[in-house]
């Protein structure tokens, strides 16, 4: 088989350490002013792409990010660590708030035609939505396999065999190209991206394309009744000893 | 004129009735020879829905389970699907099948709980129907409100779905688990469906083995953090968990040393859990780790640092040294 070409999707969140903040009006949650960076699963999707470029698996990566246009610098990331070349799809702010893993799924689907790819790789979810569907629904469009929480991929022949991180332990599924997988934390351990390889990104061609180009409806789908701040915990109390504890446990009946 | 408007009025009472009905279907999850609990809770919030239950038993060989499944209250109907294709439960080859369940039936909802399996096959069933999926709800506000968390537990979002079809997985920990007694439903075979699958296969699986119990089920769970500076100081949480009936869990920073396998992680891209005492020993509390165990009625930490967030939402805090802590805890508990 030829070498491959790998498109992968890479999602503009807010950064992972940040505190965030609920609107007060329960809209949603404070983005503006605050750090955003590349969603860390995607990060590794990048990395594993760009692994199968140089171990000559793969041909081409193309990096795909879609949102407003601050998207733009998540995808320079991406090139910078080794991305051939980027497509914006460009979001209206106002479309961008109620933009769903299900209105992505049929932008990569389309792109992943478009673009020939034979393997789409994304993040098993983002950081900020935290709804892990993004993959299963682009590989139920396509009608290509899925191997979700990837820890392990390897390629012989026509077929990925794909290690995934299941519910108690790890289990090991073979999958024909084309395909998509989605990568789990322990997949590998993204690249930092280095000056010069920052600079290089800059000349990197970056696509630009509107929901109507790629045909996709972006209505939403699902109302936002509120968001609020998850119940407080009430202050604990400092035990001196252990024994303190294991009679405060005691007496709680949970020892 | 007057059998005109009587007329109207049956016909508008009829669609009124259809379009309150629901049903919703539930799709089991089992190892072939029994439920995985999750399911469960799953039926538990399938009753929050209200209307009538159904029951998918899809695998290789089991009846067994679909038994199971019809003694347990306010299940109305089993469907099983006994096939060699299932082996595995590929996504693959089990969307074909609810497609056309769905096809037969037109369920107003499809539930599966919140697991590795359940989160890998709701997506790729939605995209088909063109359904936007609702993950890992925590609450249900009415038939098509629901409430789920974002951003790693720190915001709470109440949604609601447009899609005259909702589906959605759900959070164990968030509902009570029914009960395995007391049912009585029919069984019947689920519609066929071609469900060849040429484009993935089932190769192996290993599992983590433990007497412990089950991690995201355990009223008690014991996890350990970078503070446990290697594997084998582990030992020390399994003696004190063996003396508590306890669950062993970890945070990131302990799976990612190879202090422990990836299954035990608790957090937000690990397990979710929310027992009667969670004991967190050095484990510092970011918000990642807290996002999989905050939930927990009682929340333990010892850590020797006083100032570490995990003190924040602790309801007992111990600032000493784990290393002579938990030996000692271990003697106290032993003794009772």
């Amino acid at each position: 088989m030829s070498a491959l070409r790998v498109l992968v999707g890479c999602k503009r969140v807010i950064d992972y350490a940040v505190k965030i903040r609920v609107k007060p009006d329960k809209t949603g949650v404070v983005t503006d002013g605050v750090k955003h960076s590349m969603n860390p699963f995607d990060e590794i999707a990048i990395e594993e792409a760009v692994r199968l470029k140089e171990k000559k698996i793969a041909s081409e990566v193309i990096a795909v990010s879609c949102g407003p246009q601050q998207c733009q610098e998540t995808l320079r990331t991406a090139l910078a660590m080794g991305a051939d070349r980027a497509i914006h799809v460009d979001i209206d702010p106002k479309d961008y708030e109620t933009l769903q893993p299900i209105h992505v799924s049929k932008f990569l689907a389309k792109l992943a035609q478009d673009e020939k790819a034979d393997i789409v790789i994304v993040g098993k979810q983002a950081i900020d939505d935290d709804c892990n569907q993004t993959g299963q629904m682009t590989a139920a469009l396509l009608d290509w396999p899925q191997a979700t929480f990837a820890s392990k991929v390897e390629k012989n022949n026509g077929d990925l065999t794909v290690i995934r991180e299941i519910d108690g332990g790890l289990e090991t599924i073979k999958v024909k190209l084309p395909a998509v997988l989605t990568a789990d934390l322990r997949l590998n351990e993204p690249r930092y991206a280095t000056l010069p390889n920052i600079m290089k990104a800059k000349k990197k061609p970056m696509a630009k394309k509107t929901p109507s180009d790629l045909g996709v409806d972006v209505a939403s789908r699902q109302e936002i009744v509120s968001v609020e701040d998850p119940p407080v915990r009430e202050a604990g109390q400092k035990v001196e000893s252990v024994e303190d504890l294991v009679t405060k446990l005691k007496d709680s009946g949970l020892v | 004129m007057f059998s005109r408007c009587c007329r109207t009025k049956l016909v508008n009472q009829t669609v009124y009735l259809f379009g309150r009905y629901q049903s919703t279907l539930v799709i089991a999850e089992h190892d072939n020879q029994k439920l995985i609990p999750i399911t469960l809770n799953t039926i538990t919030a399938a009753n929050k829905i209200g209307g009538d239950i159904t029951c998918l038993v899809a695998g290789t060989q089991c009846s067994k389970v679909a038994e199971e499944v019809s003694k347990i209250p306010g299940v109305s109907k089993v469907l099983l699907a006994d096939n060699e294709a299932f082996k595995g439960f590929l996504p693959e080859s089990l969307t074909p099948l609810l497609l056309a369940t769905q096809k037969q039936f037109n369920f107003s909802h499809i539930l599966a709980g919140a697991t590795a399996m359940g989160k890998g096959l709701l997506p790729r069933l939605a995209a088909k129907l063109d359904v936007s999926p609702i993950s890992d709800i925590i609450g249900i506000k009415d038939k098509e409100t629901f409430i789920r968390t974002i951003y790693a537990g720190n915001a709470i979002q109440t949604l609601k779905s447009k899609d005259s079809l909702k589906i959605i997985s759900v959070r164990g920990t968030a509902f009570e688990a029914a009960a395995l007694e007391g049912g009585n439903a029919a069984s019947e075979n689920a519609p066929s469906a071609d469900v060849k699958n040429d484009v993935s296969e089932y190769v192996s699986q290993e599992l983590s083995k433990s007497d412990r119990p089950e991690l995201t089920a355990a009223k008690t769970v014991i996890s350990g953090g970078r503070g446990m500076k290697n594997g084998e100081n582990f030992k020390m949480l399994y003696d004190l968990a063996d003396k508590m009936g306890a669950a062993v869990g970890a945070s990131r920073a302990a799976v990612d040393a190879g202090f422990v396998p990836n299954d035990m992680q608790v957090g937000q891209t690990g397990k979710i859990v929310a027992p009667d005492l969670y004991v967190a020993v050095g484990i510092s509390g970011a918000i990642q780790h807290l996002a999989g165990m905050k939930d927990s009625k009682v929340i333990v930490a010892i850590n020797k640092d006083p100032e570490a967030p995990i003190f924040q939402v602790a309801d007992y805090g111990l600032v000493q040294d784990l290393f002579k802590a938990v030996p000692e805890m271990t003697d106290i508990v032993g003794k009772k």
